[in-house]
């Protein structure tokens, strides 16, 4: 080979591999992210449940049979706020659309917003859970002292497989109140517009959004 | 042509000669051995009793975390590149590299890095403190200040490694004498082309998952924070789609030069050349799809576990192949045990034993109870010390005599082989016991169940730590003191490197040779 055509040689085998490790960083920081969430989504191997409301369908309740649905509730470990079910579980017949609260307070002196990340058990279940309401949706923000009931709106779907008796639901609230600063500047606003000095629900606050 | 090196401290600054480059390498890698081993026995220290004796457990998940990244990233892999930047262009009989200044910025960047590393160990915070691992939150969202510097120091190992990588692929596909085949390649080259690879299609994943790190804790995403709808589980999937191809990065090359230095020393030729090239190839393709063994306790469905499980085990059929050719190469040879040899033999030896606590730990249910205990350490200890670091010792034993024209102190060399190798299994074969008697890795205190397998381990490592100063100081005389060494040094040294003068001349095979 002459030093000419090695040069080119060695130049060509340079830009291939250039390219090569371009490409696998993209690959890293553009592909895999949305790939790994498309793939639980798609086989809801880790419990995710979807962060979107259900449109509900009318359809008849299945009377024959009822399931149990548990909720547990629990908090990252930086976050101070109380968090529990009102119930830890109810029966429902499958097509029933079902109402139940959380109860979270914050204890501390300052404004801070939580936002609580679903969870649920069996896999199998996650396609027929639908919620049509769900606090998890939105961030919560809560002044100091205050407490607030949080809906969740559900319906088990008729076509929940029959092996499945039994669902539970998980949620772990975590403290987002450090990337949050804009949302609390416009609820100690609202706070201070209200005539009232009760603190709004957040139905109320939405609402305002 | 014939001209020398360049005189003073611009010689180092502004070479791009392979043999000063090899050398800079070598000696950096030395350096941050030692740091990282200083660090290692400021652990074994704290551990030597229970209780809190000398450390407070905040400095001390610093030195398993510096530990760990020096280790990994200064002192072995920078070797390798070191011995491969010495011994390719001699061994393919090419003049140099092929990139010769990228080779010089490679290099260069390195003790930047470095610097930055271990300067956060003065930074208010104190130095990263998550593990080598680095496993998100605790590395974004729980961790010091220090953690943006920590990023971009493996921004730029990455880089440095990356352009390595592409040099030595670059050289070896291009740069080639004259009837130098892919085949009749040394098996040293072939290993490094096939770890080449492995470092550019993995070292941008490194960078990819710090640089999405640096955006969790600076710009706002999450992708690791699951109140922002990301996933901490993501982290350790793509961090051991990384990981585990690094671990064959810190291994294949030691396959290189163990199969280099045993025939040489059986005076017979490798047994099984093509079956060792094609393992290798193997053993490559395999570490990319087993990254979740390291992860069984996640939370993993049983399919994956099972698939994960079994292409794990798999690992061990090219593995087997390899230790098999070793052994038969050795097998009615005319064998000397000269210190090479003898660091080779103890390779072989107790990488195998490694190899089977990685068998152990990869039957996902019984690693259920082993994950991420002292046995975990044990076998990963057993891997690369006897794995990489010894693999690298005995290249420079063996290659000495060629870089410096100088012969080792042979009674000396042995000493060092004899207090390493007791100091090696006393401080890591109880690890074994202490692992499987429940021992959580990386605590600064622990069950007085445990004290007297960690004491035993202490004490070996002190032993160990003794054995690397003096291969420093054999290293020392050798080169300022020692014999000269003859052309070809070894009775049965084969390859084009031995053809040339010792010490190597500044600029060899400026014509290339014939091979036949």
């Amino acid at each position: 080979m002459s030093a000419r055509t090695e040069g080119k040689a060695v130049k060509r085998t340079t830009v291939k591999l250039v390219l090569l490790a371009v490409s696998m960083f993209a690959f890293c920081l553009f592909v895999l992210p949305p790939m790994y969430t498309l793939f639980c989504e798609i086989t809801g191997i880790n419990g995710k449940t979807s962060s979107k409301p259900y449109t509900a369908v009318p359809a008849g309740v299945d009377t024959t049979r009822t399931v149990k649905v548990k909720f547990i509730a629990t908090k990252n470990s930086a976050m101070p706020w109380e968090f529990f079910p009102m119930n830890y579980s109810i029966d429902v017949h499958p097509g029933q659309a079902m109402t139940t609260h959380f109860v979270a307070q914050n204890p501390t002196a300052k404004y801070m917003v939580g936002q609580a990340v679903p969870s649920m058990a069996p896999k199998n279940a996650i396609d027929y859970f639908h919620k049509t309401e769900c606090f998890c949706f939105n961030q919560q923000t809560l002044a100091p002292g205050k407490s607030a009931e949080l809906g969740l709106r559900f319906i088990v779907d008729q076509d929940l497989p029959k092996a499945v008796k039994s669902i539970t639901l998980s949620y772990t609230l975590f403290d987002v109140t450090a990337s949050s600063a804009e949302i609390i500047e416009a609820e100690k606003n609202a706070v201070q517009e209200a005539s009232s000095n009760e603190q709004p629900t957040v139905g109320q606050y939405l609402a305002n959004l | 042509m014939a001209h020398g090196p360049a005189k003073g401290l611009s010689r180092w600054l502004f070479t791009t000669n392979h043999k000063d480059i090899g050398t800079m390498y070598l000696w950096f890698s030395f350096l941050m051995f030692f740091l990282g081993g200083l660090f290692a026995l400021v652990i074994r220290a704290e551990l030597f009793q229970p209780g809190l004796q000398i450390v407070e457990p905040a400095f001390f998940n610093q030195m398993t975390t510096l530990h760990g990244l020096i280790m990994v990233f200064g002192a072995v892999m920078p070797a390798f590149v070191g011995l491969a930047n010495w011994m390719l262009p001699m061994m393919i009989g090419a003049p140099d590299m092929a990139l010769p200044r990228m080779n010089n910025w490679s290099f260069w960047i390195l003790p930047f890095a470095f610097a930055a590393l271990v300067s956060t160990l003065f930074m208010e915070g104190g130095a990263p403190d998550f593990g080598w691992t680095f496993y998100a939150p605790l590395s974004t969202t729980y961790a010091p200040p220090s953690v943006t510097l920590f990023i971009f120091s493996v921004h730029i190992m990455g880089a440095s490694s990356i352009m390595g990588a592409i040099n030595i692929i670059a050289t070896i596909l291009n740069m080639r004498a004259p009837g130098m085949t892919l085949m009749k390649m040394p098996l040293f080259v072939w290993t490094w082309l096939i770890t080449a690879y492995l470092l550019i299609a993995v070292m941008p994943v490194l960078a990819g998952v710090v640089t999405m790190m640096l955006m969790d804790i600076h710009f706002g995403t999450s992708f690791f924070d699951a109140a922002g709808g990301g996933d901490p589980v993501l982290f350790q999937h793509i961090f051991w789609f990384f990981g585990h191809p690094e671990v064959y990065i810190m291994i294949l090359p030691a396959f290189g030069i163990v199969s280099a230095i045993i025939p040489t020393f059986a005076r017979k030729p490798l047994f099984g050349y093509s079956s060792m090239v094609y393992a290798t190839a193997s053993i490559a393709f395999l570490s990319f799809i087993v990254w979740a063994h390291h992860m069984f306790t996640v939370g993993m469905p049983l399919a994956g576990e099972l698939i994960f499980m079994y292409a794990t085990m798999l690992i061990a059929v090219p593995t087997g192949v390899k230790v098999f050719n070793w052994v038969t190469t050795m097998w009615r040879g005319a064998m000397t045990f000269e210190t090479p040899m003898l660091f080779s033999i103890a390779f072989v030896i107790l990488f195998t034993i490694g190899g089977f606590s990685g068998l152990m730990l990869a039957i996902a249910p019984a690693d259920f109870q082993y994950h991420d205990t002292y046995f975990v350490v044990a076998h990963f200890h057993y891997v690369l010390v006897p794995g990489a670091i010894f693999s690298i010792t005995a290249a420079v034993y063996y290659w000495l005599p060629k870089w410096c024209g100088r012969m080792y102190d042979e009674a000396m060399g042995r000493v060092h082989f004899w207090i390493a190798f007791i100091g090696l299994n006393v401080t890591f074969f109880p690890m074994h016991f202490s692992g499987l008697a429940g021992m959580p890795r990386r605590i600064p205190d622990y069950n007085p169940l445990w004290a007297d397998w960690n004491m035993i381990s202490s004490v070996g490592a002190f032993l160990f730590g003794a054995a690397q100063v003096l291969f420093l100081y054999i290293v020392i005389r050798t080169i300022i003191g020692g014999k000269k060494a003859s052309d070809e040094v070894w009775e049965a040294s084969h390859g084009l490197e031995w053809t040339v003068a010792s010490p190597a001349p500044y600029h060899t095979f400026s014509t290339p040779p014939e091979v036949k």
